[in-house]
């Protein structure tokens, strides 16, 4: 039966149409590494086509002390995603075995499950950053899309981010030379800097933000929404 | 060590002495009854409880503490290998008595179980449900002829936003009970008596670590 969804009229009778669009989504997030960890932040809006829904809504997701996730893209998908992830660290919880999940190995769980979905033609229509410290010390950036692409480097961006700000984030990694020459401060000034140009430029983003901080040693923290 | 016929004669002996009646030909199957209504298959999975370390579990004032006494087989063995006590979710404790194989497969249900009830509702698991479950789950053995029954007894201490904390054990025959107190294993009679002697509305949670440590060891190889 024909549907109104988007591509329906193109598509064969008994193609599937539901998954070809999302429809309460979240904008860019960006991420950059820096000397005492790696830092990611995203605005709190989730849109619901041109509508700004939902005001103050979560994109980072704390995975756990070392790891936190963000997401661009369908806001449904990202809730079933953060159930997956927590269930991955009650596991680790229950082993009890002194180890728990290294961001590297939940860029990796996320890049499978997300490949896994977009072969049988369903796919969770987001495109997800993973942040956070392994437990050999190193710091972890990557991003996971909707088919399954991953890639990790000291400095990300999804969404508009990728227009608007990627240039921005290399610009301020050039200055600093390295992460090791990128200061806290720094980090924070440059994806606050990022931030701002995407409420300018991006008309499905908000000034409400949050940053997300896996510093070195202690603990994952996302900052309360500001403006 | 169990000399397999010296254990075969005392398990006879005990049964001539302990029961009017002898179990013979009733024992076969865990899907046959005895002329007094007994299932053997079952008690005999008790037995395989009976001869394992004693776990003792405290329902205190401000939570639950369980206590398990491991064997030190062999001083080749790396410590911290033969786990007894599991965590079965942020808010469930699991201490096992008996078979530990079983009490793995035990353990691996109650996770499971746990993790379905989350995904559903999106909650913790209450202490009573799960405790209902793995009953339920120990219980389905003891009807196909095909399955023996699981040779562990388990332990839960819980805690649910509802009720509070709470502990419960779970045994081969599917029967489930929450308690204030309990033992199982070897040492249970003497333990239960020590329990008893507690006040268990005033004893909290350190203080009970220490009362089962000492309860562990009096009553060990009594």
């Amino acid at each position: 039966p024909k549907s109104s969804a988007a591509g329906a009229h193109f598509a064969p009778d008994d193609a599937r149409t539901h998954t070809k669009e999302p429809i309460v989504t979240g904008s860019s997030v960006i991420g950059i590494q820096y000397n005492g960890g790696v830092m990611i932040a995203s605005d709190t809006l989730a849109s619901y086509g041109n509508m700004s829904r939902f005001k103050e809504l979560s994109r980072l997701y704390r995975v756990s002390s070392r790891c936190v996730v963000g997401m661009t893209g369908e806001l449904s998908d990202f809730q079933y995603i953060t159930e997956l992830l927590d269930s991955l660290v009650r596991r680790d919880f229950n082993l009890d075995d002194g180890h728990s999940i290294d961001p590297s190995e939940v860029h990796q769980y996320l890049t499978r499950v997300l490949y896994n979905r977009r072969n049988d033609f369903n796919p969770l229509w987001n495109y997800l950053v993973v942040a956070g410290m392994n437990s050999d010390g190193s710091q972890f950036l990557g991003v996971v899309d909707l088919v399954g692409t991953n890639f990790s480097d000291t400095l990300v961006a999804t969404g508009f981010g990728v227009h608007l700000t990627l240039a921005l984030l290399r610009k301020a990694m050039d200055e600093a030379g390295s992460p090791a020459g990128m200061t806290r401060e720094k980090a924070r000034e440059t994806l606050e800097a990022c931030l701002r140009v995407l409420f300018y430029r991006d008309c499905r983003a908000s000034n409400r933000v949050q940053i997300a901080d896996v510093p070195l040693d202690g603990e994952s923290t996302i900052s309360e929404p500001y403006y | 060590s169990r000399d397999p016929p010296f254990f075969f004669l005392f398990f006879l002996s005990l049964c001539l002495t302990l029961f009017s009646t002898m179990s013979a030909g009733y024992d076969l199957s865990v899907t046959t009854y005895s002329p007094e209504g007994r299932v053997f298959q079952v008690e005999y999975a008790g037995k395989a409880i009976d001869n394992s370390g004693t776990v003792v579990g405290l329902r205190c004032k401000d939570g639950v503490v369980l206590g398990v006494e491991k064997f030190v087989i062999s001083k080749m063995i790396v410590e911290g290998s033969n786990r007894r006590v599991f965590n079965v979710d942020r808010h469930v404790g699991l201490a096992a008595a008996g078979l530990a194989p079983d009490a793995r497969q035990v353990v691996a249900r109650a996770r499971a179980e746990a993790s379905n009830y989350r995904s559903h509702f999106k909650d913790d698991i209450p202490g009573r449900v799960l405790a209902e479950r793995l009953a339920s789950f120990l219980h389905v053995s003891t009807w196909y002829w095909a399955l023996r029954p699981f040779g562990c007894a388990v332990l839960l201490a819980t805690h649910d936003v509802r009720k509070g904390h709470a502990l419960f054990l779970v045994e081969p025959s599917g029967v489930m009970n929450g308690y204030y107190g309990c033992a199982t294993g070897k040492g249970k009679q003497g333990a239960k008596t020590e329990i008893e002697k507690l006040n268990l509305s005033e004893l909290t949670c350190r203080e009970a670590v220490n009362e089962i440590a000492k309860i562990i060891y009096r009553v060990h190889d009594e």
